[in-house]
């Protein structure tokens, strides 16, 4: 089996590239990976419906972490797609005997070793795959404590799950990596970014405007869909906000951590405060999940609590809209 | 989040290990400290099983009243709606529709029937007859 370095994370793609770097003598955690790939986000989308609620999402669009990182650090990455299961199996074997480490975008409802609260129809779940044996393969999941096994027919059903963003049997790798990549101008790139896409997106449901778009529905939510429904719509969005694999607060906390990390790598104090203050904000969402989850168990039902819970959503909104102001200045000097 | 406030509330990923939390040290220095769970994630995470396992138990009465064929059942069990398991079976909408009626299931033949074993991980004689009882378990547990 290949010598890999399992490296727990907080979430998949973030994770799945921190360790595959690491592989090839690039030190880069996943907080700095997170940040260099524009993970952050915000978005409210009210049309596009999971298990017939609204989607809301903290991170960008899966895949944006792997790709961005790569392209910043200039790192060549090879990918593939199949139609054929055999196929798909037989190179990623392949890529395996040549003691290269594969990452495949896999559906998490197949995974035999996922707990069974976790398993839901979500085609995005990245992990590293490190070799196999008889009929078992070796995986690096970021999300777990340790390496995992899961056998072939299984991994075949994850690479092959199908409904929205089926992955296709997609595998990565990486070809050609760089001996000293230019971190700092990576991680600069990814704050001027972030600020840009969190600011000044010009459609009201994402970024910033997303969040305060975000509070004026959800406070009027119990006159327009009843109690109970609102609290399903509620109990949704907690759980897109710290289901595995945030880190807490809706990645805020992560990328805090990534803030902290660059102010050491870009030589720059300020940042540090505003990880300070990307760490309250964080705090902020957590009191929202927490006051959040009391409605849902129907502890908190006074008439007033989603107000409440909007002016909450309306400070996050206030506080991040501050912080990426300042990023952007600063990442531009 | 300071890492004395990282919760460690036991409940959806028992036996599973831990999850990752970013919280600040004593220092103010970020560090990634394992979590057994949180309360608000598990409530908010039981509501939607609630969801999914009730409607299973209605599928459930409706096919032993044979109203639905077992197929029903097993679907929304699985959490999948008529697209997602149509796709996985790789026939058309129209057709796993039909075979939601109990006559039109019951006359399938075993090639069709095998499909179906095998996206729901089941043997022929689970396809065929429902479970003896419902419970909420069965459904949060599946596959285990």
């Amino acid at each position: 089996m290949i010598e890999f370095h399992h490296r727990q994370s907080a979430h998949c793609e973030s994770g799945v590239t921190s360790n595959l770097l690491y592989f090839y003598g690039v030190d880069c955690s996943e907080a700095l990976a997170f940040g260099i790939g524009d993970g952050l986000f915000f978005g409210y989308l009210p049309f596009i419906r999971v298990n017939k609620l609204p989607l809301t999402t903290f991170r960008c669009s899966v895949g944006t972490i792997f790709n961005k990182v790569s392209k910043r650090l200039g790192v060549t990455v090879r990918r593939k797609k199949f139609r054929s299961p055999a196929k798909a199996m037989d190179e990623l074997d392949k890529k395996l005997d040549q003691g290269i480490p594969v990452g495949c975008q896999t559906g998490a409802y197949w995974l035999p070793y996922f707990p069974p609260a976790f398993r839901f129809h979500f085609n995005m779940h990245n992990l590293v795959v490190l070799g196999r044996e008889g009929s078992d393969y070796i995986i690096s999941d970021p999300v777990f404590d340790d390496l995992v096994r899961c056998h072939r027919s299984d991994l075949i059903k994850a690479r092959f799950a199908k409904g929205a963003l089926a992955p296709k049997g997609a595998m990565y790798y990486l070809e050609h990596v760089p001996d000293s990549p230019d971190i700092q101008q990576a991680v600069a790139t990814g704050i001027t970014s972030v600020s840009k896409i969190m600011l000044k997106t010009p459609v009201p449901f994402l970024g910033v405007r997303g969040i305060n778009f975000l509070a004026n529905r959800l406070a009027g939510w119990p006159k327009k869909l009843g109690a109970e429904n609102a609290a399903l719509h509620l109990g949704q969005l907690i759980r897109m906000q710290e289901e595995i694999g945030t880190g807490g607060g809706g990645f805020r906390f992560i990328y805090a951590a990534f803030l902290q990390e660059a102010a050491a790598v870009l030589e720059k104090q300020e940042l540090a405060r505003l990880s300070n203050q990307m760490t309250l904000t964080g705090d902020k969402w957590r009191g929202f999940a927490t006051l959040g989850a009391r409605v849902c168990k129907g502890r908190a039902k006074d008439e007033d609590v989603y107000d409440r819970l909007a002016d909450m959503l309306r400070e996050c909104a206030q506080q991040e809209t501050a912080i990426y102001r300042e990023l952007g200045e600063i990442a531009a000097l | 989040m300071k890492i004395d406030e990282v919760p460690q509330d036991n409940g959806m990923i028992a036996d599973h290990g831990h999850e990752i939390c970013y919280a600040v040290d004593e220092n103010g220095r970020y560090r990634l400290v394992p979590s057994l769970g949180w309360e608000a994630k598990n409530i908010v995470n039981d509501q939607a099983w609630e969801v999914i396992s009730s409607e299973a138990e209605k599928m459930y009465t409706l096919a032993k009243k044979g109203k639905v064929s077992p197929l029903a059942y097993y679907q929304v069990k699985h959490q999948m709606d008529l697209t997602l398991l149509a796709k996985y079976v790789s026939l058309p909408r129209w057709r796993v529709r039909r075979h939601m009626k109990p006559a039109v299931f019951h006359k399938l033949p075993t090639r069709i029937l095998q499909k179906y074993c095998s996206v729901f991980g089941i043997s022929m004689d689970e396809l065929l007859n429902l479970p003896e009882s419902f419970s909420h378990q069965q459904v949060k547990n599946r596959l285990t």
